[in-house]
């Protein structure tokens, strides 16, 4: 069954139908051309998939198309202007915080939106105290990004890129 | 994935028509649940009812100094509502213990205590499961056990091949918290609204594993309320997992400890968040020694059921829930001698 979804992408607005069955995923990398966004488990296990979604970081292998009718979303691929690098993705180039680059364009979405709820003040799993100050330590970083999984394990090199791009704020 | 039908209706009243008037219809909110199973053909209906962007989004103040939470509020937002670190930590730490960044921003209030069981059987449309396929037997029985229950099951290995035999856990970390905290679940359903204690809200398998709640098809949660605290509450959630992060419970705890009343709640033992009303009233004045806790938890898994199965079964679970409640009490209470 079909439906009319508008959708903009990476500043780009695009009408079109769509079988409601259709994830954003699929509508994007299939249908739009978008590929950036990664497929790695399609059950919103691994992150590769990871975009910013009305703004917050969100798993678009998990969303239908229909149900995100005049949604806004930014992938890795929309970050920053065409030729420019955003900060997040200089910081993954001056860390070597990648190897296959497969993960990548996930990891530095989720860093982007880490960054952002660290900046609003929210807590997570490994904050001490929960209404103090966030800071970007390791074990900060290691827990928030723990939904981007990569396979080369460039973890090590990942932390202090999400660190820096966070400080550099 | 089968195909089906999408509707967004203009307000909540003609959403619980829709899915009143259709038998296989389903409410969708974050999705993070819901279209997993679409995709695994664990979930198979003819209409999907996007409530989304239908119900309050808002948490806002009860007149009694209570808390509403709006059955859209996301997970990351209530986590990081003020008056929720402040005045409800165990619901925030729960929440910040489950899934990851990404689903918590899209996870709602609504959909978080009505995801399915995590038993593998149940998300492998390949294997018996009377929850997903009634009658068509238990899978788990035996088998691969590590993350289903121990207590309010009728026996250690009971008959795989019975219609109401289900070993599974309910897998929802808020919702250990929002039993503890005796929160109340407002509904709206075809026949009007009604408030059910969200004790009250899941059930145990009885003879109907394939029902994990006590709502009617077409009831829509449209808000959870935290009830007031007496000033100098204190709760905690303590979660037990077989790696520090992303990962389901093996056992869970939430615990409030509220003027002389210890209140309990259990998560990964069984098919509901588990009131630990037995411990509870034995604590209820006492002082929270680790002896006194560690004897009310002895009687109130008394009945428990260790699960043979893979790799040793479950039989592990006992001890380990009885000191993770030993330690989330001693962490609230300090000055309690151990
Ligand atoms: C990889 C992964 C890891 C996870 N880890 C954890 C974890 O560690 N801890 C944890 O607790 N959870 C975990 N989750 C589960 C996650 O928390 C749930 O998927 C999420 O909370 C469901 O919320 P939703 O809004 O997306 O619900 P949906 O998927 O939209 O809906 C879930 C169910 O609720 C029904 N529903 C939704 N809203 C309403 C309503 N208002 N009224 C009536 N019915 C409604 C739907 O019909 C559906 O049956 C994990 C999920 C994934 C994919
Ligand atoms: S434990 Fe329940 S959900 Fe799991 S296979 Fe048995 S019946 Fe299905
Ligand atoms: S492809 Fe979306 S989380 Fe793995
Ligand atoms: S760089 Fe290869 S998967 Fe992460």
């Amino acid at each position: 069954m079909d439906a009319e979804v508008t959708l903009t992408v990476d500043g780009t607005r695009h009408q079109l139908p769509v079988d409601t069955r259709t994830t954003l995923l699929d509508l994007m990398r299939e249908r739009l051309g978008v590929t950036s966004p990664k497929k790695g488990c399609d059950h919103g296990q691994c992150g590769a998939c990871t975009v910013l979604l009305d703004g917050q970081r969100q798993l678009p292998c998990l969303a239908l198309a229909v149900a995100h009718d005049g949604a806004e979303i930014t992938t890795a691929d929309g970050l920053a202007p065409a030729g420019e690098l955003h900060p997040v993705q200089q910081a993954f180039l001056d860390n070597d915080a990648f190897q296959c680059g497969y993960c990548t364009p996930g990891q530095i979405c989720s860093a982007v939106g880490v960054i952002d709820e660290v900046s609003r003040g929210w807590p997570s799993h490994a904050t001490a105290d929960l209404t103090g100050e966030v800071e970007l330590s390791h074990d900060e970083v290691a827990e928030r990004m723990s939904g981007n999984l990569c396979r080369c394990a460039a973890y090590v090199n990942i932390v202090p890129a999400v660190q820096q791009a966070g400080g550099a704020r | 994935m089968k195909p089906f039908a999408y509707a967004r209706p203009a307000d909540v009243a003609e959403a619980v028509r829709d899915v009143a008037a259709e038998p296989t219809a389903v409410f969708l909110a974050g999705g993070t649940n819901l279209v997993d199973h679409l995709k695994l053909g664990v979930a198979r209906p003819d209409l999907v009812v996007d409530v989304r962007t239908l119900t309050s989004r808002e948490v806002t103040d009860l007149p009694d100094g209570g808390l509403r939470l709006g059955a859209a509020s996301t997970n990351s937002e209530v986590a990081a509502d003020r008056r929720v670190l402040e005045r409800y930590p165990v619901l925030a730490q729960a929440l910040l213990a489950g899934a990851t960044g990404q689903l918590r921003n899209t996870a709602t209030t609504g959909g978080n205590p009505l995801q399915r069981t995590r038993c593998v059987y149940f998300g492998d449309v390949t294997t018996p499961c009377n929850k997903r396929e009634p009658g068509s037997g238990c899978s788990a029985v035996g088998g691969y056990t590590r993350y289903h229950a121990v207590l309010g099951t009728t026996a250690a290995l009971p008959d795989p091949t019975a219609a109401e035999t289900c070993i599974a856990t309910h897998p929802s970390d808020m919702a250990v918290a929002l039993a503890a905290l005796d929160a109340q679940v407002q509904v709206l359903g075809p026949t009007g609204e009604r408030t059910i204690p969200f004790t009250e809200l899941h059930r145990l398998p009885g003879d109907d594993p394939s029902k994990d709640t006590t709502l009617d098809h077409g009831e829509l949660i449209t808000a959870i309320d935290l009830p007031p605290l007496l000033a100098g509450t204190r709760s905690a959630y303590r979660k037990v997992r077989d790696r520090a992060s992303y990962a389901f419970a093996l056992v869970s705890v939430a615990a409030v400890v509220s003027g002389t009343d210890v209140r309990i709640a259990l998560g990964g033992v069984a098919h509901k968040p588990w009131r630990a009303t037995r411990a509870e009233e034995l604590l209820r004045g006492a002082e929270l020694t680790g002896h006194a806790v560690r004897t009310a938890m002895d009687a109130e898994l008394a009945a428990a059921q260790p699960q043979p199965g893979e790799g040793g079964g479950n039989g592990f679970k006992i001890p380990l829930v009885n000191r993770t409640v030993v330690a989330t009490l001693r962490e609230l209470t300090p000055e309690a001698s151990a």
